[in-house]
């Protein structure tokens, strides 16, 4: 099993007075004002367009605010010199829609990845990447590349990828998307166990359903702007 | 500590790796960068054998002073006894006109151009071999003796070597400026490879980004490719000169044969040998430097 444990020192997501315009006038977030604490999970609905995806694309530095603060387990991200961007995303666990995988490696070589980066010793990470796999139920199709996959193992093998580093903050951006009912709750599941042992868990879906099952808190934007 | 060293010789095999897997095009781009630096350092090689010859020479000058042809006897003895008791001579050889005519007739084959002859043409004449080598110092001794009654011409024997020496240094300015041109275009070899690879890789890149990947860290691999291809390159250049010199060695045998004299060209010698890799290897990764932080940047995930 893989532990997830952070470290005690605490972890959270504020936002405050956010805007976020993109090139052309489109505004894509307008005043937004939000805390996650360290543990949490949260769910951040609402329809395409609403600005969920900007939301986690501000959080994890690939966004830039136009104005107001976005601070991230203690870094302001609007501040942050592009050299400092790596080490705040090594904190953060991605998930895309896209899930955005290595089609050219195995589904091992998928998740050794972020060990690569963070530098790794080879046999302590070969161990991490196993139990990653284990913990989403991919062990036996290690050697297996992306394509042979079905839909539900590629954002499975997304996840692995996402916490075999043991980040503080899980960040997914509809995450079910492409995936059925079914398939969707493992998913679901899944989150609620990296929960459990103390993972940040913020997970972006116009599923209103799978926030149903969970009863966690939501935060629902509407057209850039907070509706609850 | 180590895992720093770990990945950087994961990097290392993994570049490796990268070259095996393409093995034509690793080829033909090691070739172009083979032969590219091959011209410049052969012409460095040929250079530094002619200068070679042309150093062994220029240290044992010689100084021909021919006589007038109406020079008497006694003047000759009179000029033989100058030249002996001259501070700067270390030796004063006489050829006598008549010597010079009978050498003449039998190392030219000339004979019956020479026995046409209704009088003998030469001078009599002293091979002087002066004390110092120093151009100054020939020059000072070559005036002076000029300057002498019945003397009608004197030779300076290692003018030759100055002028070839002159001409080896403008040589020598084409050999830089070709190696200048030639690291030129290994630079630009090497940042379209990598320019190529950065377009094939940019998913990779992508993701890499994405999950706090360093920008050393992305640029590692590349720049480890460019400087193994350039050093690869330079290798290849080597081995170049090698097959070439022992090709020429082995014409140059049969030549020497024919002359009875002893020519063999020198290869590169350990230092130089290690300086081309080097340098190679530096204008490798200077190239993929250059590439990756053109490139790189244009690569950001959204």
């Amino acid at each position: 099993m893989v532990s997830l444990a952070p470290s005690p020192t605490p972890r959270m997501i504020s936002f405050s007075q956010v805007y976020k315009r993109y090139p052309g006038g489109l505004e894509a977030l307008r005043n937004i004002t939000l805390t996650i604490e360290a543990g949490e999970m949260v769910f951040i609905t609402g329809h395409s367009g609403a600005g969920k995806s900007t939301l986690l694309k501000l959080a994890a530095a690939i966004e830039r605010p136009s104005s107001g603060s976005v601070i991230v387990n203690g870094q302001n991200v609007g501040a942050l010199s592009a050299r400092a961007v790596p080490f705040l995303r090594r904190n953060l666990g991605l998930i895309f829609q896209d899930q955005k995988l290595l089609f050219d490696r195995t589904a091992f070589d998928n998740v050794m990845l972020p060990l690569h980066i963070n530098g790794f010793e080879r046999r302590e990470a070969a161990r991490r990447v196993r139990a990653a796999l284990d913990k989403v139920g991919l062990l036996a199709k290690e050697k297996a590349y992306p394509v042979t996959l079905s839909g539900g193992e590629q954002q499975r093998l997304a996840i692995a990828r996402a916490v075999v580093h043991r980040p503080a903050i899980l960040l997914a951006d509809e995450p079910t998307g492409n995936l059925d009912a079914a398939h969707a709750a493992d998913i679901v599941e899944l989150f609620k166990s990296f929960n459990q042992v103390g993972v940040t868990v913020v997970v972006a879906t116009h599923d209103e359903s799978l926030a149903a099952r969970l009863k966690p808190r939501v935060i629902a934007l509407k057209a850039g702007t907070l509706a609850s | 500590m180590k895992a720093w060293l770990w990945h950087h010789l994961d990097t290392f095999f993994t570049t490796l790796a990268r070259f095996a897997r393409t093995p034509v095009a690793t080829l033909f781009n090691v070739g172009v960068i083979g032969i590219a630096l091959a011209l410049p350092a052969g012409l460095y090689v040929a250079l530094s054998n002619l200068q070679g010859y042309a150093q062994a020479f220029a240290s044992d000058p010689q100084i021909s002073v021919f006589l007038a042809l109406d020079a008497g006897r006694a003047e000759v003895e009179g000029i033989e006894a100058r030249l002996r008791q001259h501070p700067g001579v270390r030796e004063a050889r006489y050829v006598s006109r008549d010597q010079a005519l009978k050498e003449l007739r039998a190392s030219t084959g000339l004979a019956d151009v020479v026995d046409s002859l209704a009088q003998n043409p030469l001078p009599d004449a002293f091979v002087v071999q002066p004390r110092e080598a120093a151009p100054q110092a020939l020059e000072k001794l070559r005036d002076e003796v000029s300057r002498w009654p019945q003397v009608a011409h004197v030779q300076l024997d290692a003018a030759w070597a100055r002028r070839l020496e002159a001409g080896l240094k403008l040589a020598r300015l084409a050999a830089g400026l070709l190696a200048t041109l030639f690291a030129f275009a290994l630079v630009a070899v090497t940042f379209n490879t990598i320019r190529l690879q950065i377009l094939t890789r940019r998913e990779e890149i992508e993701v890499a980004k994405l999950i706090g990947a360093t920008d050393p860290f992305i640029r590692r691999p590349f720049l480890y490719f460019g400087a193994l291809q350039g050093v690869a390159g330079g290798l290849a250049a080597w081995a170049i000169i090698w097959g070439s010199l022992l090709l020429l060695n082995g014409g140059l045998a049969d030549l020497s044969q024919l002359y009875a004299t002893r020519i063999e060209l020198r290869h590169l010698s350990a230092e130089d040998s290690a300086s081309l890799l080097v340098f190679s290897a530096w204008l490798g990764w200077f190239g993929a430097w250059l590439s990756v932080n053109q490139h790189l940047a244009q690569i950001d995930p959204r």
